[in-house]
């Protein structure tokens, strides 16, 4: 599979499996009412907690200890949404989220789309192949053999913050996200980009006005998973950012595992607002997703 | 030293990958543009500033007596030496490991039937994906700390009103059986990327050997086990890996249900690990991320020699 045919994996592939099982013939040819019922049931097992989720958060604080967690709210409260708004400080919390993980998001495609751009037409040369295998290479790091070091070099170089946060999620995120855009740029002719040359466009503009246009599905790939990998983090900010101020939404949630742990309202309420994000943000962009996972593992 | 084997086994499959679209002959090599360095260079420098740097370090403070801070003398072996009869390291470590196995095994069944499902001629096949993918993109700590609940107040109730006996109590609270919350949530969390890959693996057979099986009169049990199973074994062992690999690292959903406990009896390595920031054995917890390193790199190695094999098929 070329890196080409990424993003129509999902949609150009259902064609090819409906004409499958038309050709089968027979009895087959009908829709499979059993499995498609007990897959439906199977949804419960990740619809369910989502459920609970969503109205424990909109109960009443004493609703919310009856011990009855599916029953719907009533009356529906949103106290627990102001209690949490108040209790994590969420509009913070929230900014420096958005703030981590934008920055994760547009420096993992800014540095990896350049690098990969500089690797992938230097191919023969060694400095920029051995450069491809050696930031490769920290795929295989797992997080818990460099994290103390690195809380100590944060400390030291003043990074012990969001800012370092967001640092560390690009340069983790650079390895996966420079295997696909070289993978796809391999793909790219090369032919638009000479003629721009010719035509007197430095290398920048070639990459700015030529290359980068043409790469904006994997862009999107690439997007998606930094932003899911930074947004979801709870290791790297709750170890890197040294002031519980300064600290991102999954991290805040802890406070109600300590204190206030029988306002369970307020908890899933906050739950809720720390989850919908990412939630909203897949719905719009399964396709990515989908595509992402798949060219990630076969690589 | 440490990046040799991995960088040995992509070498060989990222060239296979580049003879196609670029077969440069050696006499038409360009000059490289100045700015080509200037894409790359500065995130390199950066790049090992904060990844390799560290790493360094850290195994570098692995061979002293260091508690983090302060004077510190080099001690050579001695960590690794006291790592490997410390009963609390081992428990982390068959804790980790145990946990890893089951996972793997749980969530690649649950993922491979539920792919097979997926693809069989069924209504609403996008609705029914997009649901079964949601749990992926939810934070670990959060849903953990949703399962928390459930475990501790709505599974009991359950169990009460049913008679199942172990399940009146919190689970979490069983020194026994906390670790199945762990496999639950982790599961949940991690069928949707192995599903995916299932999906696609499924969907690259080709319809024609469907078709024969189905002019022998094979049932559609039979084509299960011997068309989709042996086709996408490669796939198989891929989630296999991948999904080790991970779960090894568990940390967040740990910290979410079980905290480690009751007692140390859920905890993982990365926990084990992360107590030398605060437990002022530094470097003897850089000692066993070294160890925990070597077999990442291991199983990576592992990984690229599948892969490659299975691309070759």
């Amino acid at each position: 599979m070329t890196a080409q045919t990424l993003p129509t994996t999902t949609p150009a592939q259902v064609p090819v499996a409906r004409r499958r099982f038309r050709r089968r013939g027979g009895g087959e040819d009908r829709t499979s009412w059993g499995t498609t019922i007990i897959l439906a049931l199977c949804t419960l097992a990740v619809l369910a907690p989502l459920y609970a989720t969503a109205t424990m958060a909109f109960k009443t604080t004493s609703q919310s200890v009856d011990g009855q967690v599916f029953s719907l709210p009533s009356p529906v409260s949103v106290d627990g949404f102001v209690e949490a708004w108040r209790l994590t400080n969420f509009p913070r919390g929230f900014a420096i989220s958005v703030f981590v993980t934008a920055v994760t998001v547009v420096g993992t495609v800014a540095l990896a789309s350049l690098a990969a751009y500089a690797i992938a037409r230097n191919w023969d040369r060694r400095f920029f192949r051995w450069s491809f295998f050696y930031l490769l290479a920290a795929m295989f790091l797992p997080f818990p053999v460099l994290a103390l070091s690195q809380v100590k070099l944060t400390g030291i170089v003043g990074l012990a913050n969001p800012v370092g946060v967001a640092l560390l999620h690009v340069m983790f995120q650079l390895s996966f996200s420079v295997l696909l855009f070289t993978a796809f740029i391999r793909g790219l002719p090369e032919e638009l980009e000479e003629s721009a040359r010719l035509d007197g466009a430095s290398t920048w503009t070639v990459f700015r006005r030529v290359v980068f246009p043409m790469m904006a599905p994997m862009s999107a790939t690439v997007a998606i998973f930094a932003f899911l990998a930074s947004w979801n983090d709870f290791m790297m900010p709750s170890l890197i950012t040294a002031d519980s101020t300064l600290q991102t939404l999954p991290v805040l949630q802890s406070v109600f595992q300590t204190q206030f742990s029988s306002n369970y309202n307020v908890a899933f309420a906050s739950y809720l607002m720390a989850m919908a994000p990412a939630i909203v943000v897949y719905l719009f962009t399964q396709r990515w997703v989908m595509a992402g996972v798949t060219q990630g593992a076969i690589k | 030293m440490v990046t040799a084997p991995a960088t040995r086994g992509t070498t060989r499959r990222g060239s296979a990958g580049t003879a196609a679209p670029t077969p440069r002959p050696a006499d038409r090599r360009h000059r490289v543009p100045r700015t080509f360095y200037l894409f790359l260079v500065p995130t390199l420098v950066v790049f090992t500033l904060s990844i390799t740097l560290p790493a360094v370090m850290g195994i570098t403070f692995s061979f002293t007596d260091s508690v983090g801070f302060g004077e510190f003398s080099f001690t050579g072996l001695t960590n690794y030496v006291a790592l490997f009869s410390d009963p609390a390291i081992r428990s982390s470590y068959l804790f980790t490991i145990g946990f890893a196995l089951v996972t793997v095994l749980l969530v690649n069944v649950v993922a491979f039937l539920l792919a097979v499902g997926l693809t069989a001629r069924i209504r609403a096949k996008i609705a029914l994906r997009t649901v079964f993918v949601l749990p992926m993109v939810i934070s670990g700590i959060v849903i953990a700390y949703v399962f928390n609940f459930l475990f501790s107040n709505s599974v009991p109730q359950l169990g009460q009103a049913l008679g199942i006996g172990p399940l009146e109590q919190s689970l979490l609270a069983d020194p026994d059986l906390a670790w199945t919350t762990i496999v639950i949530v982790t599961a949940w969390q991690a069928i949707p990327s192995a599903l995916l890959i299932y999906i696609a693996g499924i969907l690259s057979i080709p319809g024609e050997v469907y078709e024969a099986a189905a002019m022998d009169g094979a049932s559609a049990r039979r084509r299960l086990v011997s068309i989709t199973l042996p086709l996408v074994a490669g796939y198989v062992v891929i989630n296999l890996v991948i999904g080790f690999k991970n779960f090894l690292n568990a940390y967040d959903i740990i910290v979410g249900l079980t905290n480690g406990g009751p007692g140390t009896a859920t905890r993982s390595v990365a926990m084990t690990i992360f107590s030398g920031f605060t437990g002022g054995d530094y470097a003897y917890q850089m000692a066993n991320a070294t160890i925990f390193f070597l077999i990442a790199v291991v199983l990576a190695v592992v990984q690229l020699r599948l892969t490659r094999g299975r691309s070759a098929l």
